[in-house]
């Protein structure tokens, strides 16, 4: 039966209406409202979905990762809810302002330190900084294989078959584990927790680690150990001036649109 | 240790053509070689490299590498990023830039780790620092909610670039440069995915990423049907593709292809038709280089209505047919 190991990540929640989200920039940093949520990362909870699928035929055991800081345990248990096994969080405040080299490098030493893994599974990309590297870095540290953009995943003995989403269509590949995974929302959305999943997993404790618990030292984490600089954060000025068309119903509206979309030579 | 130098692009061909990708890769690499008085590479990998070599000449590249090897006749990730590594250690670049492709979203990572140095994905802008001359990246971040600008001061200063984000330079085939053919070993050994069937899931009619028009649905059509009908048949009036926002391709009501956003395809068609598409951050991405956004949405406070030019509040129902329609009559 295959271990598996899932990278989730706590972001704000990306779906929250743009007007919400700002920055400050003269310390380069995003100011999240009270009213965004945090939530698991979007992609992050397709590739949770991919390892519960195999463990819901194969069986199997679901390893939870998650790097950061103050992580909300209500936010992260959705992850032991749905059918994952155990959480380790990889907690503490010199976590903070990871970039995507840190990140990698600490969820590749807890990787180890979880020992026998057959699949590990990313998102394809974080949904807060979108770099979509961490998959691929947590891979080439360990000096594993790795598939990007699955869309459909099958373990049998001694092979993964991967069908990665590609331009026009999809790769079917094969690979013999270890190998990391990244994945794609073709895969499709994560499952509800079902009450018992939900009363089970407040029980339960996340293992916390802090850098030292991992051998890491101080200038290898967070921000110290960053590989980019943010040297500025800003939000673009959007000009905003929509001209609406108006019509005394919807078709009459549309024949308005035709007339502008012709006077503005737009056609 | 030999110093790094120069810029690398890395790349890709296109029906044994150079890609629209490159020819910018090229056109944004020449501008920042100049600046920093250095070389402009560009590295081939192919089973043949034909005519493509010229070609990157001709949009601005003063050298290019070919590796050329039957073996590579399709892209693998691991066999490619055998030839790239390899050239990369020989060579020494300074800047190494790659297009936000299939191909671009998986070597610039794993080159970066391998290299243990900073990479900038889906980058927006380069510039060169003055002071410092270090890479000045700029991509967007959350989404698109904001950009940042990113810096890094390890070398070789890597970068993916979002297609359709620089201009090429004319094709000029009077200029001049080296082409080199440089040689690398695939050591078949080391390929562990192995690639199974390639399946096309081709979406018929013009390619949404060379579409002149585009009439987008969302979530708000709410069905599949009227995809194939009433955006369609828009779609034909003005010679331009359909195509979608993610939740379309996510509940099976189009094919995947046809997803727009920044995790599905980049298009900057001259006009865009955004139809009850709400506008989230992560759909304009997508398509905000489009010359003219057109909304047509039922909600007046919905977002979308702050990135188009001209709107429509009502229903797609009773607005589309009607501009169809009186479209027929004008064009
Ligand atoms: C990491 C990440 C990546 C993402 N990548 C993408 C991406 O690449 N592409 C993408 O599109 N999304 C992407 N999303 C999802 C994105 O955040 C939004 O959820 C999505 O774009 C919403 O699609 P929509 O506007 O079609 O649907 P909704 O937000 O549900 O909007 C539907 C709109 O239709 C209008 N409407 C309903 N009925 C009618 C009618 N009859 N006539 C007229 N108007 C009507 C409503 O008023 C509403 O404004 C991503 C999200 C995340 C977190
Ligand atoms: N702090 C984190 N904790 C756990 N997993 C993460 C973290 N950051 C990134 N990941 C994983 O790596 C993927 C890609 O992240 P990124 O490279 O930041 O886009 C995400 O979808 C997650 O699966």
């Amino acid at each position: 039966m295959p271990n598996m190991i899932v990278c989730c990540k706590q972001v704000p929640d990306p779906e929250a209406p743009p007007s919400l989200f700002k920055v400050d920039s003269s310390s380069n940093k995003v100011v999240t409202a009270p009213d965004v949520k945090p939530v698991i990362g979007q992609y992050d909870e397709f590739a949770l979905e991919a390892a519960l699928r195999i463990k819901q035929k194969q069986g199997g055991k679901i390893t939870v990762l998650s790097l950061g800081n103050k992580i909300t345990r209500d936010v992260i248990k959705k992850s032991l809810a749905v059918g994952a096994d155990e959480l380790v969080l990889l907690e503490d405040e010199a976590f903070e302002e990871s970039d995507s080299w840190t990140t990698a490098y600490a969820l590749a030493a807890a990787v180890k330190k979880v020992g026998e893994y057959d699949m590990i599974f990313c998102g394809r990309q974080s949904s807060d900084w979108d770099a979509g590297q961490v998959g691929i870095g947590i891979a080439e540290i360990l000096g594993i294989p790795a598939v990007t953009l699955a869309r459909k995943v099958e373990f049998s003995d001694g092979s993964v078959k991967v069908d990665r989403a590609i331009p026009d269509g999809y790769e079917s590949v094969e690979v013999a584990p270890p190998v990391l995974i990244t994945v794609s929302s073709e895969l499709g959305a994560l499952r509800y927790p079902a009450l018992k999943g939900i009363m089970a997993a407040g029980k339960k404790q996340p293992t916390v680690y802090k850098p030292a618990d991992l051998g890491l030292e101080a200038n290898q984490v967070g921000a110290a150990g960053r590989h980019i600089k943010i040297s500025k954060l800003f939000q673009p000025v959007k000009e905003g001036k929509c001209e609406i068309v108006e019509g005394e119903n919807g078709e009459e509206a549309g024949v308005n649109l035709a007339l502008k979309l012709r006077e503005a030579k737009l056609l | 240790m030999a110093e790094n130098k120069g810029i690398l692009i890395y790349g890709e061909l296109a029906s044994g053509k150079l890609a629209a990708i490159t020819t910018e890769l090229l056109g944004c690499g020449r501008k920042l070689a100049d600046e920093l008085s250095e070389e402009l590479a560009c590295l081939l990998i192919s089973d043949s490299a034909g005519e493509a070599a010229k070609e990157a000449i001709a949009f601005g590249a003063g050298k290019v590498y070919t590796v050329e090897d039957p073996s590579l006749k399709q892209y693998q990730a691991e066999s490619y990023f055998q030839a790239l590594d390899k050239l990369v250690n020989d060579t020494k670049p300074r800047i190494i830039l790659f297009g936000q492709t299939a191909m671009g979203r998986e070597l610039a990572p794993h080159l970066a780790f391998k290299h243990e140095v900073g990479l900038s994905t889906d980058c927006l802008d380069l510039s060169i620092d003055s002071s410092t001359k270090l890479l000045l990246q700029t991509r967007p971040v959350y989404g698109g909610n904001a950009q940042a600008t990113f810096v890094s001061e390890l070398l070789p200063q890597i970068a993916t670039i979002r297609p359709k984000a620089m201009s090429p330079l004319e094709q000029d085939s009077s200029r001049t440069g080296e082409v080199v053919p440089f040689k690398v070993e695939i050591d078949a050994s080391a390929i562990k995915v192995k690639v199974l069937e390639t399946v096309k899931e081709e979406v018929s009619g013009i390619k949404l990423e060379d579409a002149p028009a585009i009439i987008c649905g969302g979530r708000g059509i709410g069905s599949a049907d009227p995809f194939n009908t009433t955006l369609k048949e828009l779609a034909e009036l003005l010679h331009g593709a359909v195509g979608a926002s993610r939740p379309p391709a996510d509940n099976g009501w189009v094919p995947e292809a046809m997803h727009i956003g920044l995790t599905g395809k980049i298009v900057a068609p001259d006009i865009y038709f955004a139809v009850a598409i709400s506008g989230a951050s992560q759909h304009i991405a997508g398509c905000s280089g489009a010359k003219h956004i057109i909304a047509i949405n039922k909600d007046p406070e919905a977002n979308i209505f702050k990135e188009a030019e001209i709107g429509v509040v009502g229903k797609y129902e009773e607005v589309i047919p009607a501009l169809t329609g009186k479209l027929k009559e004008l064009l």
